[in-house]
């Protein structure tokens, strides 16, 4: 059966780990590994943005992967970005195998506002699903409602469901039977 | 459906290239990527991307502006995006002089990518959608090859339509260049001898006795240079159609060969004399006023009973201008392929031109400027600059002239007479045209004693 792999890179509390390695069996049928936490990486960081290259990470990530795992998700407190963006949530290849999700920017506090538990673990829970989704070959769905659908703001993440429209259900369904056989080599892919 | 455009990204830096490429890919958009703007412009070649993002400053070589000009060389109609880190006016000002449709600074807000890729991509589907609908446009208004919406010329489709399978010689009168050869096939297309020969001939193209030896052929011995016997076009067409196109130039004797095949069914081959029998379905076509020949003793008017059983007149370009931009377009994307051209439409402005003038030779000259229009056009699209042969032959519409020393009853009486006759006699038409009662008309042409 396929593994989907996932680590904290930097801080992450271990509770939202656990949280979206359940979230992930539930969701995607798989087994699910978490592994031990990677330090912060500090060898993503630019000093003119103060944020981090999430295209060096998943590079890293890449490397770190072994061919016995079918995707590997990261989960990370840092700000990411990509040169062309001020900021993304986060990024995947494109029906490929790594994926890394930022919380940094899903917390309440980066907007001034107080915590708020809950909507930040149904923030994270909607851009984990939605990088994998990518993963599995899937692009943004025009359905604002479906899971797929491009979040640019906050706004976005929060009035998106946590489910994929029928459409997307159908593709990935399928793309998941397809998953046996290992995907690699394929071009990086982003969102915010 | 977004997978159908694909957008080219140009940066040197690799890491920003890919990125921006992945980004896009997500969107569900097919992209490519180039590090240079030569390799650019070489892909720009090969495919033909709705959009380009093109990074502003790029070592070596070609920078994003002089990449820009190169590409817009190859594709005038690329949606162009200029990639900065510089956010100056003036670079933004020259690019968008050259060209550039956008002009983004790096980074930017994910929401200003998306919506700008949205807006263009919108665009580029509506522009799609319409040349679709076009094409379905010209398909409802196309008859064997005929294009028209013209409610004369559909008038002409459904006539067509309904005597295609009748014997009956047909009569085409119409202006040089307005497709009568078009008409006459698609009589003998959509009717029962549509299997059988459709056999063509120019009756103005030969002398008397070479035209007599073509349409009845001849015996060995017949003539000096008969070395063999000949079947004539009557022979070669039975069972299907004639066309005889110039009807009104034939000679004297000719027309009394022609009436005898007509009246009798049968004739003798030049220097024979066996009586020959054929099933042929003679349509003849005209652009002189054979009525007139039959008032002035040129043109026997039995013959022209015989072959005016149904009639079909043609109007000119000029008086169903409507079928212009059909026409044109119907033109562009039969000739492009034909000569290698990649010319997809006209502009608006090259339409209004094409629309106000006078095309004496009637939708044959049309053809014939839309192609040459073609051949010297360095664009995607025609526009009115490509058609300035048209201008400096000086052949524009002509502007109505008051004429000298005529009373205002007079020129109603020729205006009434012209309109008449254009409408064929249709005193109902003729009356909407003028803007006056049917009543009012009928007593006008009872009072000047104009013949209807």
């Amino acid at each position: 059966m396929s593994v989907i792999r996932i680590v904290s890179v930097g801080k992450v509390n271990q509770e939202i780990t656990q949280m979206i390695a359940r979230h992930v069996k539930g969701m995607f049928g798989c087994e699910v590994d978490v592994i031990r936490a990677l330090p912060n990486p500090g060898y993503a960081y630019d000093e003119k943005k103060g944020q981090y290259s999430s295209a060096l990470i998943l590079r890293r990530l890449a490397e770190l992967c072994d061919s016995s795992v079918a995707k590997f998700l990261a989960i990370t407190d840092v700000d990411l970005f990509i040169p062309m963006l001020t900021f993304v949530y986060g990024q995947a290849q494109l029906a490929g195998r790594v994926a890394i999700v930022s919380i940094a920017r899903l917390k309440p506090e980066f907007y001034g506002l107080p915590p708020d538990k809950d909507l930040t673990v149904r923030r994270i829970r909607k851009e984990v699903s939605h990088e994998l989704g990518h993963t599995f070959g899937l692009v943004h769905c025009a359905d604002k409602s479906c899971l797929m659908s491009l979040s640019t703001e906050i706004m976005q993440v929060d009035l998106k469901s946590e489910d994929l429209c029928r459409n997307c259900w159908i593709v990935l369904e399928e793309n998941l039977k397809k998953n046996e056989k290992a995907i690699s080599n394929q071009p990086l892919a982003f969102s915010s | 459906m977004k997978t159908q455009w694909e957008i080219l990204v140009v940066d040197d830096e690799e890491i920003t290239r890919e990125s921006l490429a992945a980004w896009l890919r997500e969107d569900g958009y097919a992209v490519d990527s180039a590090p240079s703007g030569r390799i650019a412009a070489e892909k720009s070649k090969e495919k033909d991307y709705a959009i380009y993002f093109i990074d502003l400053k790029m070592p070596g070589g070609m920078d994003g502006i002089e990449t820009m000009m190169e590409i817009r060389k190859i594709r005038p109609e690329a949606s162009i995006i200029i990639i900065t880190a510089y956010a100056t006016v003036d670079t933004a000002i020259s690019a968008m002089k050259e060209g550039a449709q956008e002009y983004i600074v790096k980074p930017c807000n994910p929401k200003e990518i998306s919506i700008l890729v949205e807006r263009i991509i919108k665009v580029k589907n509506l522009q799609r959608e319409n040349m679709i609908l076009r094409k379905k446009l010209m398909k409802q208004y196309s008859f064997h090859d005929i294009i028209s919406k013209n409610p004369k010329m559909q008038e002409i489709f459904q006539l067509i339509q309904e005597i295609s399978s009748l014997k009956s010689t047909v009569l085409i009168q119409g202006e040089s260049g307005t497709g009568k050869e078009l008409i006459a096939r698609a009589i003998h297309y959509s009717g029962d001898r549509a299997s059988k020969p459709f056999i063509c001939v120019s009756c103005a193209a030969l002398a008397e006795t070479l035209l007599e030896s073509e349409l009845f052929g001849h015996e060995k011995g017949a003539f000096t240079g008969a070395v063999s016997q000949k079947k004539g076009k009557f022979e070669l067409a039975d069972g299907g159609t004639i066309f005889l196109d110039e009807i009104g130039d034939i000679s004297p004797k000719l027309q009394i060969d022609l009436l005898r095949v007509l009246q009798e069914k049968t004739f003798y081959r030049v220097g024979g004399a066996e009586e020959l029998s054929v099933d042929v379905r003679v349509i003849a076509a005209t652009n002189c006023d054979l009525e007139e020949a039959v008032k002035s003793g040129k043109f026997r008017d039995d013959l022209f009973y015989r072959l005016n059983v149904i009639n079909i007149h043609i109007p000119p370009l000029r008086e169903r201008r409507e079928d212009i931009p059909l026409l044109v377009r119907s033109f562009i994307e039969r000739l492009s392929p034909e000569l290698g051209k990649e010319i997809d439409d006209i502009t608006e402005s090259g339409l209004k031109l094409l629309m106000d003038y006078d095309w004496a030779g009637n939708v044959r000259e049309l053809e014939n400027a839309v192609e040459r229009a073609m051949v010297t056009c360095k664009n995607k699209v025609l526009s009115d600059e490509d058609f300035g042969f048209l201008e400096l032959n000086g052949n524009r519409r002509r502007i109505w002239r008051v004429p000298d020393n005529l009373r205002l009853d007079e020129v109603e009486k020729l205006v009434i007479e012209a309109t008449i006759k254009r409408t064929g006699g249709n005193i109902k038409e003729a009356a909407v045209i003028l803007g006056i009662d049917r009543s009012t008309l009928y007593e006008k042409i009872r009072r000047y004693g104009i013949e209807r």
